[in-house]
């Protein structure tokens, strides 16, 4: 903050309230209209200084996260050659010493599992993928996979947080928060930074999301991801108690404001300023929250798209709706955690359960933003902590006893928009979806991939903390290339 | 040098004294050296670059190296300003890769120094602290205290006066809140103002210093700096008896225990000399840290990650230092390698601990734990554990009678006449199985099971036995390798889980009398096949390869006809998938009382009837041990039931009891140090030790945790008491003398008041640590008395308050905005101490955990006066905290500063949430009650709120507001019927239903007034 102008700004206010203070009614009047006349904004709307570093492509960013970790091995990873060997012992030479969970570390057999269903190849890229993915098979050519994601974790949490936070044991800001203290917010009604979940209906295959996920770290507070919920007030205590009416609601703010402002002139400080307009900005949000959850405006063709289960509050398909609706209205970061990929049991059932609930949505979501022209400047990332082992779980002569088990050593994430090139696949893994056979691409080189796209160098964004500048990406991450458009 | 230098830029800088004479090392110099060069030429000997350290003067002035890198005296020839002088991108530093560069005033204060001398000096945090010479200042009258002196001092160099006094209510509101969390009563209120004596603020200060609410209030930062919580966090967050731990750093506070016996008993209680409960207690400082019990941990992996916490705990919490840097490399601008990191661990590796918690219900802990209860509870279990002694002595008593030997031959005798009866293996005349399970019968009359997995199915067999009288039924299972792991069950595991079995002859229901198993599960006992529960049951992991029996007695003989069919009806109804008999055979007794004695093993047996003679003294210790167990004369009968009875009881108990999570160094551990911070791959092994760089413990040879802690707050170390003390000055200041209150290290800002800090640590220590007399010198000081009000011109000048010319103004934490509304309105109860309570939350505040069916995450709302307790007793849920606590620690990892901003979700919280909403409608009964002038409620609502009384301007606003509110509410009864039903509490009906919704709700806007919402 510059004192200089925020002096100005402090007597331009006091000046205005002092002759409004008699008629407090110009006062809402006044910062309905015209919020800047009040001076102190309720968000911080300018990058930090230097930023953006780079010419980024990207404003906004939709993450699509698919928790539990979807099969790679299953859905995109095409190895035919693995038919022939089902059943077969995983050579030794192709496990080697790599870390595995404790549910199957202990295992004395490591038998091959193909892929349940068919592939096939999809859109003039010719990507191939398994038909239970059909839909985003039919956005091969806006998307780019990356076949070679490898992460350290073994374990969803750290997992997870390793993803979006940087690393994998709680406390750091996560990738929103970052961006959002970088880039600052592109709305005066609504959070920088918006966080829906769901789940499998089952809810036998999912778990649990943490607030570290959308956290904020070491940030201040005002950067952590504000949680939209699909049950109760959308955001915690949105709603005005029972018995206070909006119009009430506002004179109760018109009187709080003058009373602030009065006391504002006694005390000087700042935070005064900054107070009320919190309380204006908390007012708009409570009206443009529950217009944004309202669906009716939308046309027929754009519902149909996204599936039957987008009027379900709650599903997936609903939060890739409103995951549009929030970066049409300026939201900087959406962040929709979907669980239900852990399947280590009743694989075969549940992926395509799995696949049937997410696969059009994040589709749809795709199309819905290429045909709006928001794709070029919006990232869409369809992103797990990990992916699953080729060898089975549990008993292979029982359907519902056997799956896959967690596996960070090769996997697969797309995206698509806002700086991914699109239609081309990056890295591959050997024969047997294991062991990445060219271009890896590590958690912390995708954050700084993304951290690209934004127009942040990953290394400069840094915060201090602890007597130490802290980054997203640690001390490690690198640009991919490859994945750039 | 390849490139030319500038040699225009340079003469200019180098002829120029930029700054006063002389340049201070620690003030000027380190942080240049310390951001842009310490990082490539610092202390880190892995990233070092040119062989080149510029940390330490020896190396840095080296005279043998070909560029001198400091020449003292010679800034122009020294090659540190050569090169941040060049131009050439290729030889310019620091190097253009790096984000820094070296600035103009960098290069000239450096060269200033050079020129100086280029003196270095320690860190100044790593030095012990001295007491300064209190300096005089032209503010005499002003100072109260040796605080003023040094603030007074300052502001004399820098022509600045201190702010006056603030006024009285003001004064007391904050002090009130600073010292207790809650803001005073009207009473304290008005004896304060009308007590006209010269100590009535001392007088204040001291009840307040002696409230138990003291305690309660400065808990609230030590709390969020261990990282307390009252669940685990991940994926079943499952519940913890933390609170105790909770509960002892309130009384130790509010005992005044001394800040070192506080550190010690915390960090080593348990390693006291006879240690008592509470000091055990004490040590859950170091397992307050998140527990992973996520299905497939590695457990080793989640035991060094517990590890690093506590030596980020130690080093944050009681040094003030981030060590975490050396878990994976040298620190690069603090002189702490890697083997300092893994020798601070060392001292935390003897726990015997796996890394992740047990159990499966609410509650998860991970040991080692103590049990602890209510001094009732304890009375009881004392008293059980006496019974339980007496039992044994009267176990003994019975063996020592005359007659026991006599007795012990009989009951050899009775167990030879009673070798077990002969079963006779049958088949089924009929059989089947529900949910498309097929039942067929193999060669040996067993029984086996295929066709669909079901997840449950019960099993219908029916048999036609011939004539006679039948006595029991048993069924063997048999272990095949058709079935998972070759057990004799369908279930994964190769287990069962029989739920329920019933019969009858005909249609006649057949009794049981009893039921019996060669072996069962823990908490699948037989007998549970017997009750209505699917979910109880007998089952037999792990030896599921293994052949098992359960056989029953049926309560009257059984006479067959030859004709009429017996039907057993098996249930496998318990939510466990498919476990259900794979492989079973059933076999009828002819003989009575089959399963009289108890099952007699077949070893059991073979000793019985083996000659007298015959039998080693190692077999006639068995025969008594077996005998004395079976027991079949009932010799001990009374005597056991009564011992069963008692350990179900002693069990129940402590079951009930808190299982509080504390250390211990019961398992010694060999410490490696890690490369790269990876517990995969271990490096040279380390003994536990405090870092190099600091004074060492007392010669010593093996250290543990007590030697830590007392070196900790011995008169050596430099750190503990500094660190303290800026934590308590930020406590009433809002930002401590070093701003970053987690790090004192070189990268931390020098401290603006040095001398005043280092002052007050050395009075601290020397005060024998004690904290309260270490608040009242800083609340009675001139300088915390001051007004915080700022004028235009002094906010330009120190906007940050380095000075100290005015008190500290900033938003009360949430935890005492949500007190401030209960206090105020009187909905507040006082109950102090005890299990964590779940006041009102959105009720779907927990339902991202639902996502998981392992337990039920509904929140188990408090009822009545539990809905009132301070904030400091809410549960804290690791993964969701409580949604109306914002700006809060989240309880994850060590929090030493809060941060306070302002949100439009702060707003909406104080706006809407029901505890405000609440609280506004029952204050306002309140002032309705106690008085009948209307015009008299706004300004009372404000005073009680506030403080102090509103002026007229304030009155104006007020009163319109009120007005306004009673138009809208009178124009809407059923608005106002619905705005006085928010809460749980019963409003006064007698009252007028438009005014009081108008009253409170004029209370909600004052509630959420800045002035309400901050302490000034």
């Amino acid at each position: 903050m510059n004192p200089f102008i925020h002096q100005q700004q402090l007597v331009t206010r006091r000046q205005f309230f002092g002759k409004s203070a008699t008629g407090v009614g110009t006062v809402a009047l006044a910062s309905l209209l015209n919020e800047n006349l009040l001076g102190a904004p309720a968000v911080n709307m300018n990058p930090l200084d230097g930023l953006p570093h780079l010419p980024g492509k990207a404003k906004n960013v939709i993450i699509l996260w698919q928790g539990g970790g979807p099969s790679q091995v299953d859905l995109f990873q095409h190895k035919p050659s693995l038919e022939k060997m089902r059943l077969q012992e995983l050579p030794p030479s192709i496990r080697g010493t790599s870390r595995l969970s404790s549910m199957t570390a202990g295992q004395s057999k490591f038998p091959i599992l193909p892929a349940f269903k068919p592939f096939k190849q999809y859109g003039k890229c010719g990507r191939w993928l398994s038909e239970l993915m059909s839909h985003t098979g039919s956005i091969s050519d806006d998307i780019c996979y990356v076949d070679s994601m490898f992460t350290e974790a073994v374990n969803h949490a750290p997992g997870v947080t390793f993803f979006l936070t940087g690393s994998q044991i709680p406390g750091r800001p996560s990738i929103g928060a970052w961006g959002t203290y970088g880039l600052g917010s592109l709305s005066q009604d609504l959070p920088a930074f918006v966080v829906m979940t769901s789940s499998d209906v089952d809810k036998t295959c999912g778990q649990l999301f943490f607030d570290y996920y959308w956290g904020s770290g070491f940030l201040p507070s005002k950067y952590q991801g504000v949680r939209l919920r699909s049950e109760g007030d959308a955001v915690l205590y949105l709603n005005n108690p029972a018995g206070v009416s909006r119009e009430l609601r506002r004179s109760a703010l018109d009187d709080l404001s003058a009373l602030n402002a009065h006391h504002l002139q006694s005390y000087g400080d700042p935070e005064i300023d900054s107070r009320i307009a919190q309380y204006e900005m908390a007012y708009r949000m409570q009206m443009s929250v529950p217009e944004l959850t309202d669906l009716s405006g939308e046309k027929p063709d754009v519902l149909e798209m996204y599936g039957p289960d987008v009027q379900r509050k709650g599903s997936f398909a609903h939060n890739c709706l409103m995951a549009r609706k929030l970066v049409e209205r300026g939201v900087r970061f959406v962040q929709l955690m979907h669980s239900g990929w852990d399947q280590h049991k009743n694989l075969s059932y549940q992926l395509e359960k799995q696949c049937k609930d997410t696969d059009q949505p994040a589709a749809a979501l795709v199309k819905d933003l290429k045909q709006r022209g928001m794709l070029d400047d919006t990232i869409v990332l369809w992103v797990s902590e990990f992916g699953r082992t080729v060898f089975v779980q549990g008993d292979i002569n029982i359907a519902k006893a056997h799956g896959r088990d967690h596996f960070g050593i090769g996997y697969t994430i797309w995206g698509a928009g806002g700086g991914f090139r699109p239609g081309q696949s990056i890295g591959e893994t050997d024969d047997f979806a294991y062991q990445i056979t060219k271009d890896p691409v590590h958690v912390h080189d995708m954050q700084a991939t993304l951290m690209h796209m934004l127009g942040i160098n990953h290394e400069k964004l840094t915060y201090r903390y602890q007597g130490r500048d802290f980054r997203l990406t640690d001390v490690h991450g690198r640009v991919v290339p490859g994945i750039l458009a | 040098m390849k490139a030319a230098l500038t040699v225009v830029i340079l003469s200019i800088l180098l002829s120029r004294q930029v700054a006063a004479a002389p340049l201070s090392f620690n003030h000027d110099i380190r942080p240049i050296l310390s951001e842009k060069c310490f990082s490539c030429h610092g202390f880190d000997a892995k990233k070092r670059k040119g062989e080149l350290r510029l940390d330490d003067r020896a190396a840095a002035i080296d005279p043998k190296r070909e560029h001198i890198a400091i020449i003292p005296g010679n800034a122009k020839d020294s090659e540190v300003i050569k090169r941040m002088l060049q131009t050439d991108p290729e030889e310019v530093m620091p190097p253009k890769e790096s984000v820094h560069k070296a600035t103009e005033r960098d290069i000239a204060i450096v060269s200033q120094w050079i020129n100086e001398g280029a003196t270095y000096q320690p860190h100044w945090a790593f030095i012990p602290p001295v007491r300064a010479a209190i300096p005089a200042s032209s503010q005499a009258k002003w100072v109260r205290n040796p605080i003023d002196s040094f603030i007074a001092a300052k502001l004399d160099a820098e022509k600045v006066s201190p702010s006056p006094e603030t006024d009285k209510a003001t004064l007391l509101r904050r002090l009130s809140f600073d010292l207790t969390g809650l803001p005073p009563s009207r009473e304290e209120m008005q004896a304060f103002m009308s007590d006209s004596t010269p100590d009535a603020y001392e007088k204040i200060v001291d009840r307040l210093l002696a409230s138990p609410h003291y305690g309660e209030r400065m808990a609230l930062p030590w709390l969020d700096a261990a990282r307390y919580a009252d669940s685990n966090g991940f994926q079943q967050d499952g519940d913890t008896h933390q609170y105790m731990w909770r509960d002892w750093v309130i009384r130790a506070l509010n005992n005044n225990m001394p800040f070192d016996q506080f550190a010690i008993e915390q960090i080593a209680g348990d390693l006291l000399p006879n240690a008592t409960t509470d000091q055990k207690i004490a040590t859950a400082f170091n397992r307050l840290h998140l527990n992973n019990g996520e299905g497939g941990n590695i457990p080793e992996e989640q035991r060094n990650i517990i590890l690093y916490d506590r030596v980020d705990v130690t080093a944050t919490n009681w040094l003030g230092i981030t060590l975490a840097c050396a878990q994976c490399h040298d620190h690069k601008y603090d002189p702490f390698t890697q083997k300092d990191y893994y020798s601070m661990m060392a001292f935390f590796n003897n726990v015997p601990e796996r890394g992740v918690p047990e159990g499966g219900g609410q509650y998860r802990i991970a040991e080692p734990s103590i049990v602890v209860g209510t001094e009732e509870q304890q009375a009881q279990l004392a008293s059980i554990d006496g019974k339980i002694q007496a039992n044994t002595q009267e176990e003994a008593a019975i063996k020592k009678q005359p007659e026991f030997e006599t007795q012990m031959i009989a009951a050899e005798n009775f167990v030879k006449q009673n070798a077990p009866a002969a079963w006779a293996p049958v088949s089924p005349s009929s059989m089947s199985a529900t949910d498309a399970v097929i039942l067929s019968l193999e060669n040996d009359r067993s029984i086996v099971a295929s066709g669909a997995l079901a997840a449950k199915a019960n099993y219908t067999l029916q048999f036609i036995p011939e004539k006679g009288r039948l006595y029991g039924v048993r069924f063997d299972l048999i272990p095949d390798a058709r079935f998972p792991l070759g057990g004799a069950g369908r279930a994964e595991s190769g287990n069962a889980v029989l739920s329920k079995l019933s019969a009858k002859q005909g249609e006649k229901a057949i009794e049981f009398s009893r039921v019996t198993a060669d072996y069962s599960q823990g908490g699948f006992s037989p007998e549970a096949i017997l009750d209505a529960n699917p979910e109880t049951g007998w089952a037999f992991v792990p030896d599921v390869a293994k052949p098992h029996q359960i056989s029953l007695e049926f309560a009257a003989p059984i006479e067959s006809d030859g004709q009429t069919p017996i039907t057993f009806l098996l249930e496998f109804q318990s939510k466990h998938l498919a476990h259900m008999f794979g492989r079973f055979r059933v076999s009828f007794t002819s003989a009575p009382a089959p399963l009289m004695p108890k099952n007699v093993k077949p070893e059991l047996l073979a000793l019985v009837t083996k000659d007298l003679a015959a039998r080693s003294p190692e077999e006639k210790k068995q025969l008594r041990t077996a005998l004395l167990e079976l027991d079949p004369l009932g010799l001990f009968q009374a005597n056991s039931a009564e011992k069963k009875q008692l350990l179900d009881q002693q069990k129940n108990l402590q079951n009930a009891m808190p299982r509080v999570m504390v250390m211990s160094d019961a398992k010694p551990r060999v410490t490696h140090i890690q490369d790269r911070g990876s517990y995969t791959v271990p490096l040279g092994v380390v003994t536990s030790n405090t870092p190099d760089c600091l004074p060492p413990i007392a010669n010593q040879q093996a250290k543990n945790r007590i030697d830590l802690a007392k070196w900790l707050v011995s008169s050596q170390n430099p750190l503990a008491s500094r660190v303290q003390v800026n934590r308590i000055w930020q406590t009433y200041f809002g930002v401590g003398f070093v701003k970053t209150a987690e790090n004192f290290g070189a990268q931390s800002e020098m401290p603006n008041h040095q001398e005043l800090l280092d002052w007050l640590a050395v009075e601290f220590r020397e005060s024998g640590w004690d904290m309260k007399k270490l608040h009242r010198l800083i609340v009675t000081s001139a300088t915390y008395r001051q007004s915080s009000k700022v004028s235009a011109a002094m906010l330009e000048r120190d906007p940050e308050n380095k000075l100290l010319a005015r008190s500290a103004r900033f938003r009360l934490p949430s935890m005492m905005i949500r007190d401030l509304a209960l206090a105020t309105s009187g909905l507040l109860e006082q109950k102090m101490y005890g299990k964590p309570v779940y006041p009102y939350q959105p009720p779907t505040i927990w339902d991202g955990l639902s996502i998981t069916k392992e337990r039920d995450f509904t929140y188990p709302l408090s009822t009545g006066a539990d809905l009132y307790r301070r904030s400091i007793y809410t549960f804290w849920r690791r993964t969701v905290a409580p949604g109306n606590m914002f700006d809060m620690s989240e309880r994850r990892t060590c929090v030493v500063k809060n941060s306070t901003t302002s949100s439009p979700l702060h707003a909406l919280t104080t706006m809407n949430d029901t505890t405000w909403v609440e609280a506004s409608r029952v204050l306002a009964q309140r002032l309705m009650l106690g008085s009948s002038d209307a015009s008299s409620w706004t300004n009372s609502a404000f005073e009680i709120i506030c403080q102090r009384p509103p002026d007229d301007q304030e009155k104006e606003i007020l009163r319109r507001a009120f007005d306004h509110s009673l138009e809208h509410f009178g124009a809407n009864n059923k608005a106002a019927t619905e705005f006085l039903s928010n809460g749980a509490s019963q409003r006064d009906a007698s009252l007028n239903l438009t005014q009081h919704a108008a009253l409170a709700h004029v209370c909600l806007t004052i509630y959420n007034l800045d002035e309400a919402l901050t302490r000034q």
